[in-house]
């Protein structure tokens, strides 16, 4: 019997070793997998590439990765926010990289590594600093800039319900990158608020097929109700 | 000369949305849009992070952050309204499905180049998120903005000092004094405050102006 299930957050991230590419998923605070992130900070994997649309806020989450100094390069669409301060000293310091890229094309070359495509060509960036150095192209009168795919060793991805075969459903704007980056890491873990039986999932409002979920942890444990407040609200 | 309040320009722009059509507020000013909507028409508003059929902010009680904004501040979901994953909120974007897309501007070009990201600073930490895909994706793309920066330089310019977002893509500009029509053809005066001569905006953005 096959079950991706995990025990702990820490049971499911213990494996993400120094130096791996890390997808997180989130758009500001919806969507980002904090108990995930809390056990690899716990865990003190570093030299990390970080794929994510934000940089961090306040002290959790990326944050918290940020704070510890376990992030190498971050690539990302909107890292300044207003409480970015632990990525903010960080950069400036020169103590991680920044690749900024547009969030459509951050989403776009996603996708294109989960699809296994060898390279997209996007209009977003055509004609500015971001697009600076990379082949363009014309086709049929529009201007397009080539892109390469963006993978990762892991994605860490929060969910609403999961089953023991990696099925996963989201919550409202929580899904944001959560699909797509399931489909270009290697190895793709999964928190979910809720473990369905198999079948209780009605198969057409199945977002992300197991196929591409390796491991899921259910972060609502009666130990962890406290955090359940604010990360895995059901 | 009585310039328009941000809210006054946000109720310029809202006069121009159709029924029918699907819309991209920007983040900052271009937010206010959606407070001038009329409840008559209806307008899908899509939010970037993956919402169409985007509501009015929720009362204090009923404030999910699992369902907010570009500008990650709590909205609600209208009846009809949908979810979906960044993959596909880019395609509606990129694929020229959003019909009009409202953004704000450090500076626009008289051909319409549009800077916004970044000023360009040395010490600036750069955050780019949606605009450059938004500001080539869109079908139509036009900028709210204040025409002059506190320092009273004109923010509608013959070429954009700042770094580009997109390249000859805003078609009209809404601002605090004037409407204009930017493009191939230069810009163009849609209408002025009262009490505004074509010479006195003329001296103001020290640019060639004709009506339109």
């Amino acid at each position: 019997m096959i079950s991706k299930i995990v025990e702990s957050a820490y049971e499911a991230v213990k494996e993400i070793p120094n130096g791996a590419s890390v997808m997180i998923s989130g758009f500001g605070d919806a969507g980002v997998p904090n108990e995930l992130i809390d056990s690899l900070v716990e865990g003190g994997s570093g030299d990390l590439t970080v794929i994510c649309n934000n940089a961090g806020a306040g002290e959790t989450g990326i944050a918290a990765l940020m704070k510890a100094n376990r992030v190498r390069k971050i690539i990302c669409s909107f890292p300044r926010q207003a409480t970015s301060h632990h990525f903010d000293s960080r950069y400036r310091a020169g103590e991680v990289e920044l690749e900024l890229v547009p969030q459509g094309n951050l989403a776009a070359r996603i996708q294109a590594a989960g699809a296994g495509f060898g390279a997209i060509y996007t209009p977003a960036g055509y004609g500015t600093l971001l697009a600076e150095g990379k082949e363009t192209r014309e086709i049929d009168g529009r201007n397009y800039v080539l892109e390469y795919p963006i993978e990762a060793d892991f994605a860490l991805i929060k969910a609403r319900v999961g089953d023991r075969w990696g099925n996963l459903t989201y919550r409202k704007a929580a899904r944001n990158f959560g699909p797509i980056m399931a489909m270009a890491a290697k190895c793709t873990i999964a928190q979910v608020s809720e473990i369905a039986p198999l079948g209780a999932i009605d198969p057409e409002t199945i977002v992300t097929p197991g196929i591409f979920v390796q491991k899921l942890f259910d972060c609502s444990g009666a130990s962890q109700a406290e955090r359940r407040e604010n990360t895995c609200s059901a | 000369m009585q310039r328009l309040s941000r809210e006054a320009i946000a109720a310029r722009v809202a006069k121009d949305i159709p029924e029918g059509v699907y819309v991209n507020l920007g983040i900052g000013l271009p937010t206010k849009v959606a407070d001038f909507l009329p409840n008559d028409r209806d307008i899908f508003l899509h939010s970037e992070n993956g919402i169409l059929g985007m509501g009015p902010a929720p009362a204090e009680d009923e404030i999910d952050w699992d369902l907010i904004n570009a500008g990650k501040q709590p909205v609600t979901l209208l009846a009809g309204g949908s979810f979906f994953h960044h993959g596909e909120s880019f395609s509606m974007i990129r694929g020229g499905h959003i019909d009009i897309c409202v953004l704000g501007a450090f500076q626009v070009s008289v051909n319409g180049d549009l800077a916004n990201w970044h000023t360009g600073s040395a010490d600036a930490i750069p955050a780019v998120g949606g605009a450059m895909d938004l500001a080539v994706g869109a079908k139509r793309v036009v900028v709210m903005m204040e025409l002059q920066t506190k320092r009273g330089e004109s923010k509608l310019v013959e070429r954009c000092s700042y770094p580009l977002t997109g390249v000859a893509c805003v078609s009209r500009v809404y601002t605090d004094l004037a409407v204009f029509d930017v493009g191939p053809a230069g810009a163009s005066v849609v209408e002025m405050v009262d009490g505004l001569s074509m010479a006195d905006l003329q001296a103001l953005t020290q640019l060639e102006l004709k009506p339109a």
